[in-house]
């Protein structure tokens, strides 16, 4: 990046570690943190609607649906996280392929799985052969975020059940006593009140799901843990910049990352609890309204 | 080939008994059960050595974090911000990388009349090294619960054992360590799932499964890669991972009774286990 890198077999001391952390591939390791963090904050929403809907689910009056959104949160809760992360995209990913399977290639004779192979007609390949690179690389990315929505998603869907039981009894009696449906009173009454009592476990659900991000790096996205592995091995002399195993400092650097994400969002947090408990009738109200 | 030869060759598979090479071709569901159960030898292994070792040290940093003195408060603090605030999944790069650094031959300790070499090749296995990552994880978890229920052990109770006089050892024995095991139990039964559930990251961290001894979830992702179908091999696991949790349960309910024997039946709390706090 400097002018004076241009030959970096003559550098040493900072100039070479200036030098050496611009490279073009430490860009890249950067790059991914931002990608971390952006990954993250499209996730959270996705598993909160998840879980919304699982949420209402599990409340609702038909015993199907309920046996769904039940069943969904206990499963997840029962089996380790990491499993999931490994069976969804594969899953997902067939299980669109044969659908596409079956609606582009109606007349398509053969079985769709041959042994150990799972064959589906050109046309119905995801992403197609013909698209460019970038789109397979999206379509992994996509795949991965659809795991840990699945998986965030069931986490949330618990925490907003117990939100829901708690806002009080009186206030959906109130509802009923006005007229209103069950569906008003739930969309009027519950859900606008629950976000106080789902804060501290949506709020754990956040860095829980910070400290799930690494686990990208098992569906081979270059991720933050790709790079520092990458970055980290022996370099010989044959590099521009040979330099001894530094996979220790790196990980030692990514830690450092994950505990100051999670300190940030710990103080944003104790900020937001605050502001919503203004007003309310609990003890943090209370000492809120004296300050 | 029958299933029971099967279990024969393969239950023990994980800690290297039994058939040395593992099915390459024509996968039965029956081989796929034994396989993946075998694997959980090691999940097993890793989760109650962990919970057993962390115990100990989860109750001591809880005291620590609680003491006056910020010798002892500030570096318990500090453990536990460190293991909760970052992923399992690096500590596990980063202790294996750290034991890989490890000098080869082993380091030698110099007592003066004699030299002492501290064998560091074992470190670097997942039996070991990951385990020691487990037991530190598990511990900064559970203290910080630990310290939480400390932290509400009611002022009656402890003003009681004062007025029986209690105090020193015998008060913290007899009063303050029953009744902060009972209000942190919930909790740590959740932690202890979790933990359970966290074993199966070891081989797909640094740790390398050796001679493919590997856990469940090891098999599970060979099975799944082999025959190109994941909806019969993570099924399986998920099936042996919700035994192993309804055990986990099971056997701290027990505890949990043992703890709240002296209530009245009828008011005794039933151990309910609430994910509300996911680790």
């Amino acid at each position: 990046m400097f002018e004076y890198c241009a030959d970096p077999k003559t550098l040493e001391g900072l100039t070479w570690l200036s030098c050496y952390l611009t490279t073009g591939k430490h860009f890249l390791f950067y790059q991914s943190f931002v990608f971390v963090v952006v990954l993250m904050l499209v996730t959270a929403p996705i598993a909160l609607a998840v879980g919304f809907a699982g949420a209402l689910a599990s409340r609702s009056h038909v015993a199907p649906v309920r046996w769904l959104g039940v069943g969904y949160t206990s499963i997840v809760r029962g089996v380790p996280d990491i499993a999931f992360f490994l069976f969804m995209p594969l899953a997902l990913d067939q299980g669109l392929e044969w659908l596409r399977h079956k609606w582009k290639c109606p007349d398509w004779t053969e079985a769709v799985r041959q042994g150990s192979d799972f064959v589906v007609c050109a046309q119905a390949k995801l992403p197609l052969s013909s698209s460019p690179q970038w789109v397979h690389e999206y379509y992994g990315v996509a795949l991965g975020m659809s795991a840990f929505a699945f998986v965030f998603g069931a986490f949330a869907a618990y925490v907003l059940a117990g939100a829901m039981n708690a806002v009080p009894r009186a206030q959906m009696e109130t509802a009923e006593a006005y007229g209103m449906t069950r569906r008003q009173a739930t969309w009027r009454i519950l859900v606008p009140q629950m976000w106080v009592y789902a804060l501290p476990g949506l709020s754990n659900l956040w860095l829980i799901l910070i400290k799930a991000t690494p686990l990208l790096f098992l569906l081979g996205i270059e991720d933050v843990v790709f790079w520092a592995r990458e970055l980290g091995g022996r370099k010989t002399n044959a590099y521009d910049y040979p330099h001894p195993d530094w996979r220790l400092w790196y990980f030692l650097a990514l830690l450092v990352f994950y505990l100051v994400l999670t300190r940030v969002s710990e103080i944003g947090f104790a900020r937001l609890s605050r502001r919503l408990s203004r007003g309310q009738a609990t003890m943090a109200g209370m000492e809120e309204a004296r300050t | 080939m029958s299933c029971m030869q099967t279990i024969a060759d393969y239950g023990l598979r994980s800690i290297g008994i039994g058939e040395r090479l593992l099915p390459k071709t024509d996968f039965t569901l029956c081989q796929q059960f034994t396989l993946i159960g075998s694997g959980l030898i090691w999940n097993i292994y890793f989760a109650i050595f962990a919970l057993l070792l962390g115990f100990g040290l989860s109750v001591g940093l809880a005291l620590a974090r609680n003491a006056a003195s910020p010798w002892l408060r500030k570096p318990a603090e500090w453990f536990i911000f460190v293991f909760r605030g970052s992923p399992l999944f690096i500590q596990f790069f980063l202790f294996y990388e750290a034991f890989t650094l490890l000098p080869k031959n082993g380091i030698e300790l110099n007592l003066g009349f004699t030299v002492l070499t501290a064998e560091t090749r074992w470190l670097t296995r997942a039996g070991a090294g990951a385990l020691i990552v487990l037991f530190l994880n598990t511990s900064a978890y559970a203290g910080e619960i630990f310290y939480g229920a400390l932290r509400s052990v009611p002022k009656g109770d402890l003003e009681a054992a004062d007025a029986y006089g209690f105090s020193g050892w015998s008060k913290f024995r007899r009063i303050t360590f029953p009744t902060m095991l009972r209000l942190g139990w919930p909790a740590y039964t959740n932690e202890s799932i979790f933990l359970t559930h966290a074993t199966t990251l070891v081989f797909f961290s640094s740790f390398p499964a050796w001679q493919q001894k590997g856990d469940a979830l090891y098999y599970a992702n060979y099975f799944a890669d082999k025959t190109f179908n994941p909806f019969v091999p993570y099924p399986i696991l998920a099936f042996y991972f919700i035994l192993l949790s309804l055990g986990i349960i099971f056997a701290y309910g027990r505890v949990y009774r043992h703890l709240n024997r002296h209530l009245p039946q009828a008011t005794r709390p039933r151990l309910r286990v609430r994910p509300q706090m996911v680790r």
